[in-house]
């Protein structure tokens, strides 16, 4: 029931109905987006789409900095894996 | 499709799990296990069983399916309502799908249709909006339903009703409110749970601080997470990791998406338009206290409650549906009496098989469950079971 989509925003389409025509896997739909801070997106970026209204911008820098502290991680099971190896040779 | 593809990575996956096993081993050293988290978001049901990770995370490991799932938990009374205003004479009563199937005490909303009554599924409650001025000699009924997630676009909607001055739209609200039943299963002497996943889309609109109290009050740890494998598997590391660490704290995982704060402009907009119930009844776990919003009196002639008459009975579940049990955690959902047999799907007795983020329904599609193997409940003790 909560589910939410990202979206990316290809065009405002009315600001004063704040409506944005809205890119979800090559379909495009109008959404609402009375809910999010009209000066903080623009065309381009992606939003979390609810029931036809935009909750939320998805913040990249944020969404990055998630898949590399994955990454970070893995080299350190890297390196784990290494010591172990020589230490056992 | 980008922020879902890159999240669905299954080296990274692989990573995480590595790091699970080895803090569910740490910690087995020092308590007894199973660690039982409580996933409250019925999204998150769906993934974990979708997805296939409970079969990939350590046994030591047990989900305790939350109570996140509106359809599932709205008692059979409130659906005998919600019919009742469709076969009003007038009457277009416009819902999301979900809905559809969720059995009455007689019949359910498909069945209605079926029968005549005027029944349109939408995709967004403008939409139903878009019916009433479509049909300006109809009224037009919408069925709201949902967590706070849902309720910034309802409100949302009768406040455009309101500006455009729609007259024949109005809403039965039955929406609830996540933070008062993590309350009441945290005081519930039942379950003994050691951390939550918390709920993301909820999560976007009301913040993280209304969560302090779980780890400040309870000392239980929770992390807001995603909808995504990475996103759950990377929560419940960080869940273990204050597990392991002693800590109690409230960490949020979905930055990319939820702030401290929410999303302020919707929490203003369901204030302007809805209040806390007294309660809300809900199925399975009795009434609890402030748990559902209504509408505020300035909006009542938006209020189908007031412009319709509704029965408003207390319905009990079928007897030999254990939909309560499942929800309270008492059992899995394939030890229920029906499960599988008279209730699927196909023909759900109980809401939890309906919607595809009910337990139930996430056992029956994905839980790779052999029936075989799990004797479900002595004869003796099925009684009236099908």
């Amino acid at each position: 029931m909560c589910l939410a989509i990202p979206g990316r925003i290809v065009e405002i389409v009315d600001e004063e109905s704040q409506l944005a025509r809205v890119e979800v896997a090559g379909v495009r739909r109008n959404v609402n987006i009375g809910l999010l801070d009209r000066n903080s997106i623009r065309v381009g970026d992606f939003v979390l789409i609810h029931v036809g209204f935009a909750l939320s911008r998805v913040d990249e820098v944020e969404a990055l900095a998630t898949l590399r502290l994955l990454e970070e991680l893995g080299e350190m099971q890297a390196e784990t894996a290494r010591e172990i190896t020589e230490q056992t040779k | 499709m980008k922020y879902i593809d890159e999240f669905r990575d299954p080296e990274k996956a692989q990573i995480l799990i590595r790091e699970i096993n080895q803090l569910v081993a740490q910690i087995e050293a020092c308590r007894k296990l199973p660690l039982q988290i409580m996933e409250v978001c019925g999204g998150h049901t769906h993934a974990i069983f979708r997805y296939g990770l409970k079969q990939m995370l350590p046994s030591g490991l047990e989900f305790v399916h939350g109570p996140g799932c509106p359809v599932c938990v709205l008692p059979m009374g409130r659906m005998d309502d919600c019919i009742a205003l469709a076969e009003s004479p007038g009457v277009i009563l416009a819902t999301f799908g979900d809905a559809m199937r969720v059995p009455g005490s007689h019949k359910n909303l498909l069945q209605a249709k079926a029968e005549g009554a005027d029944i349109r599924m939408v995709y967004s409650p403008l939409d139903a909006l878009k019916l009433a001025q479509d049909n300006p000699d109809r009224e037009v009924v919408f069925f709201g339903l949902g967590f706070e997630t849902t309720m910034p676009s309802t409100a949302m909607t009768l406040l455009t009703a309101r500006r455009v001055g729609i007259r024949n739209f109005s809403l039965f609200c039955n929406h609830i409110t996540i933070i008062p039943t993590i309350r009441a299963i945290l005081d519930s002497p039942d379950l003994q749970l050691d951390g939550f996943l918390g709920p993301g889309h909820v999560s976007l609109v009301i913040g993280t601080e209304p969560y302090e109290f779980i780890a400040r009050h309870y000392l239980k740890p929770i992390v807001i997470s995603g909808f995504e494998p990475l996103d759950l598997l990377q929560s419940l590391w960080m869940l273990l990791r204050q597990l392991a660490e002693g800590r109690a704290e409230v960490e949020n995982q979905y930055a990319r998406v939820v702030s401290m704060s929410g999303n302020k402009a919707a929490v203003a907009a369901v204030n302007e338009v809805f209040e806390l119930r007294e309660f809300f009844e809900w199925r399975g776990l009795g009434s609890i206290d402030h748990s559902g919003v209504r509408i505020r009196d300035e909006f009542s002639e938006f209020d189908a409650e007031k412009k319709f008459h509704v029965p408003n009975l207390q319905i009990a579940d079928p007897k030999e549906c254990q939909c309560g049990e499942v929800l309270k955690g008492v059992i899995k959902p394939q030890q229920c009496r029906v499960f599988g047999a008279a209730c699927t799907p196909q023909t759900p007795m109980g809401a939890l098989m309906v919607s595809s983020e009910g337990a139930c329904a996430a056992y029956y599609n994905f839980g790779r469950i052999d029936i075989s193997a799990h004797p479900v409940v002595a004869d003796s003790e099925r009684g009236t079971a099908v």
